[in-house]
């Protein structure tokens, strides 16, 4: 019985070892050679397997800057539309709206009755934000009634909107997985830069693309006649405009847009000559949209049918979208519903019947794009584009010097530690060493796994994490000293000392599991990253001081047979 | 066998006044410092000394013609009497170096981060001249320049207030799960005091970095995250003995198995402690000015950590188990006397009975 479970624990724990020391010092994505095991060899796998912090290995220094300019003509132009929605819903006649853009943001509104300007103004303050309050200065010439945007609230619209841009990029970083990342504002308040440091990384240019990813999602209504008649679609962007009827300019309350269909899958194998690619064509949507990105709960890639490889993504709406969308799908049965990613009309279908909160966007996705469209969409849009202004590698942010004496004073603190349990509790002690040199090959064995990145306080977190491990050896080594002194036998002294220690251990270790639960639910980016680490190395520990350290005394009093008579502790 | 501490015998709880008076008096003078900082600014201090992670700075961007290495350009910035610079090779283009400054002092001007940014350059500028002078036009055709400072930027904070929030809103609610999971599997006396230890502790350890105006970075509050787990484990495992002790001394008051199984457990916490303590002794010691704040926090996290296990924990939760004994008392008391409050006095407390009787 006794040899069998020493048998059955023994190959466990050879398993864990060998896998763990794999993925150490294994090569990943080949065949291992002969050279992998000279020093140099695992030297050289080392650093590939471990990412390393800014601080140790440093990484790419990049600037970017938040085109503000678009963010205001965007918010402009949505007001317009807005105004003019909003005089006409009063019952107002107004002959055009538009917004002027260049140099100073304004939005101008002519009226049919110039004598009826203040009653205009009045209805459209009290649905748009284009109050004095808001920044907005007002004046009349002519039949026409003005908005401009003052300077200062020019400035504090491209402030925020600078903001909001850093916390959605730090979400997106944080989301992609890149660790320890810098990122902080550059430059003056009117620099609009972002400046972001991050360590290397396998591929940079992806990251760099889905920082940059506008994911601007709007539904939106499509001008054209219900279902069952075909969509209406213009072959060219002239003839859509035509179709307006305004003499060749496209009013605030419409939009033109592009339709590609099946884009993605014959960009993704161009020489697949049975699905190619259809002409762009070109709709006319109403504007505003029905809803935007902002209303987005979730969003997820999904399978486009069982087996196939291409992806649709699924969203959810919040309770304010879905509230506004219900009303809408409720109101147009069998009109056309346009998906809009980018300014670009993603999908067109018919309204069924009543939709409220789901969605999907078919854009015939590969698997990645549709994941980091997904990923995009749930940070939020940026609210304007991005631009790379400079890009530079950089070196470790800590001297050489630094690193090699937090280095030297971490491998000093373990082998302090070593020592001591050598010296105090001898044999014994043996055994803890062994226990915790396991310890750590399976930490780091983690942290590979879990991608995480090591800096230089990380490197004195693990040796910290070591001197905490040791503590699990010692309850249970103090255990067994105190039952032997009470005067039972050897075995029956281990037996209770692991039992009683044991309930000991799962209690401390189950407490911090706890807390570092918490720690993940309510925490973000680099705190959860920080419980996942503590999680992992608990785990570790109950492995290696509990059932390694366990089996190591079996194995002892198995060898020395019924009669033992001394134990080294 | 070659040991510590065994058969000790002292009366800790019997010095629990001594205690918990140099406890509260730790932490007044730690938040009473940080208070008289924050609202009187003693030599341009603040209740903390936060570091260029909360604070922003300067990045400054130098080439030189014959670069040194960075080691020396540390040196030189560290002469101007500038500390925590961050030097940073570029990789990519021969020469280039950033260099990042901690905000600079704040002048009154109409936009402090432009006067911090021309501060910063020029003391950039008056490090740099121990390597040659400093070209006004083209690096490469001015025979005469070393190094160019070809831009300087302000930066801002790296920790956004987001972060500090969000580290002292998770922490406290680790706390709680802490509790509630401690109050699970021994009763809500001893998870509240195991947390109020740990409280304690960030308290005192906050205090402290207030006091000596120690640095505190990112690094400065994951070291307080793992010390708040550090912590509750030496609470765990005398309340762990406490428990067993009370089956095997049902005679005993709680007072003396509280004492007897701090005893007990005195080897292995003075074992564990000290050799964490080690460890991290020499990360202070030897593991450079970089680590220095992160250690002196694991540092003062240790030492009170295993303090206020006995000091704190202990105390408070004889205190109120006592409390709870004598209202407990009554209640029995009551329900003997009167038939009709039976199952009033009734509590979900597992022990209930039985320890009202053992008083």
């Amino acid at each position: 019985m006794k040899k069998r479970s020493l048998l059955q624990r023994s190959i466990i724990i050879a398993i864990v070892t060998i896998v763990g020391v794999y993925i150490v010092i294994g090569h990943h994505g080949r065949r291992p050679h002969l050279k992998d095991f000279t020093p140099s060899g695992i030297k050289a796998t080392l650093a590939t397997n471990i990412n390393l912090g800014l601080d140790l290995k440093g990484g790419s220094h990049l600037v970017m800057r938040v085109k503000v300019e678009d963010y205001l003509k965007r918010l402009t132009e949505d007001s317009a539309t807005a105004a003019q929605n909003a005089a006409k819903d009063a019952g107002f006649d107004v002959k055009e709206a538009h917004a002027e853009t260049a140099g100073d943001y304004r939005v101008v509104l002519q009226a049919a009755d110039p004598s009826k300007a203040k009653d205009i103004r009045e209805a459209v303050q009290k649905k748009v934000e284009l109050a004095e309050n808001a920044g907005w200065s007002y004046s009349t010439s002519g039949d026409k009634l003005v908005w401009t945007l003052t300077g200062s609230a020019q400035r504090t619209l491209a402030d925020n909107a600078t903001e909001q841009a850093l916390k959605i990029i730090e979400t997106r970083i944080n989301a992609i997985g890149v660790a320890e990342p810098t990122l902080q504002r550059r430059g003056a308040q009117t620099a609009h830069e972002i400046l972001l440091q991050m360590p290397g990384i396998q591929d940079p240019e992806h990251v760099k693309q889905m920082l940059a990813g506008q994911s601007h999602l709007e539904l939106v209504h499509v001008v054209s006649p219900p279902s069952p008649s075909p969509i209406q679609t213009y072959a060219t962007k002239e003839e859509a405009i035509a179709s307006l009827n305004s003499g060749g300019n496209i009013p605030a309350n419409r939009r033109v847009l592009p339709y590609i269909e099946r884009a993605e899958l014959a960009n993704r194998n161009a020489q697949d000559q049975t699905n190619p690619q259809k002409p762009t064509k070109w709709v006319v949507v109403e504007s505003p949209a029905i809803i935007d990105g902002a209303e987005l709960r979730s969003a997820s890639a999904a399978q486009g049918r069982a087996g196939s490889d291409e992806y649709d993504i699924q969203f959810s709406l919040k309770k304010s979208g879905a509230d506004k969308f219900g009303t809408w799908t409720g109101a147009n049965i069998n009109e056309y519903m346009g998906v809009v990613l980018n300014d670009e009309v993603k999908s067109i279908a018919f309204i069924k019947s009543q939709i409220f909160d789901q969605g999907e966007i078919n854009g015939n996705f590969s698997k990645q794009s549709a994941d980091d469209l997904a990923l995009t969409l749930r940070s939020g849009a940026l609210p304007a584009p991005i631009q790379y202004q400079e890009e530079r590698t950089v070196g470790p942010s800590l001297g050489a010097d630094s690193i090699r004496s937090g280095v030297r004073a971490s491998l000093l603190g373990l082998a302090l530690v070593v020592l001591f349990m050598l010296i105090y509790y001898r044999g014994s002690g043996i055994n803890a060493v062994v226990a915790l040199l396991l310890n750590m090959v399976l930490m780091i064995a983690g942290l590979i796994v879990f991608g995480a990145t090591l800096t230089l306080p990380g490197i004195a977190g693990i040796i910290l994490t070591i001197g905490m491990a040791v503590d699990s050896n010692v309850l249970i080594f103090e255990r067994i000293r105190e039952e032997l002194r009470s005067g039972k036998t050897i075995p029956s002294a281990v037996e209770q000392g692991f039992g009683h220690a044991f309930i000991t251990i799962i209690d401390t270790h189950v407490t911090t599991i706890v807390s570092s639960l918490f720690l993940y639910v309510f925490g973000a980016g680099p705190i959860r990253g920080f419980a996942v680490t503590l999680v992992l190395g608990l785990l570790v520990n109950l492995f290696s001081a509990v059932y390694v350290s366990r089996t190591i005394f079996i194995w002892l009093l198995s060898r020395k047979g019924k009669r033992v008579e001394s134990l080294s502790i | 066998m070659f040991q510590v501490f065994h058969g000790v015998n002292v009366d800790w709880l019997g010095k629990r006044r001594i205690f918990i008076g140099l406890s509260i008096a730790l932490m007044l003078a730690g938040m009473g410092t940080a208070l008289y900082r924050h609202k009187f600014h003693p030599h341009g201090t603040d209740a903390f000394n936060l570091g260029v992670d909360f604070k922003g700075g300067t990045v400054v961007t130098v080439r030189f013609k014959n670069p040194p290495t960075a080691e020396q350009i540390r040196a030189a910035i560290d002469q101007a009497g500038i500390k925590d610079a961050v030097i940073q090779p570029v990789l990519d283009r021969a020469g280039e170096f950033l260099i990042r400054l901690p905000q600079q002092a704040q002048t009154q001007a109409a936009d402090p981060n432009q006067a911090g940014v021309d501060i910063g350059r020029a003391v950039v500028r008056r490090a740099l001249n121990r390597f040659g002078s400093e070209t006004s036009g083209d690096l490469n055709s001015d025979p005469n320049a070393s190094y160019k400072i070809e831009g300087t930027d302000a930066v801002s904070a790296v920790a956004s207030a987001q972060l500090r929030t969000q580290a002292i809103a998770v922490t406290i609610a680790a706390l709680i799960g802490m509790l509630i999971f401690i109050a699970f599997r021994f009763e809500w006396t001893y998870g509240a005091a195991a947390v109020i230890a740990v409280f304690h502790t960030v308290l005192v350890t906050l205090g402290l970095f207030s006091i000596f105006q120690i640095e505190i970075n990112l690094t400065v509050i994951a070291a307080l995250l793992t010390l708040v787990g550090f912590d509750v484990n030496d609470s765990i495992v005398i309340f762990d003995r406490i428990r067993e002790n009370r089956k095997l001394y049902r005679r005993m008051s709680l007072y003396d198995v509280t004492n007897l199984s701090i005893n007990q457990t005195l080897s292995r916490t003075v074992i564990t402690s000290g050799l964490v303590f080690l460890s991290v002794i020499a990360l202070v010691l030897l593991g450079g000015e970089t680590l220095r704040p992160f250690s002196l926090a694991l540092l003062m996290g240790i030492v009170f950590g295993t303090y206020d296990t006995i000091a704190v924990a202990g105390p408070i939760m004889v205190w109120w188990e006592r409390k709870l004994e004598a209202a407990n008392r009554r209640a029995v008391a009551a329900m003997a006397t009167s038939p009709h409050a039976r199952g009033r006095g009734q509590t979900s407390r597992k022990e209930m009975p039985s320890r009202a009787a053992r008083v």
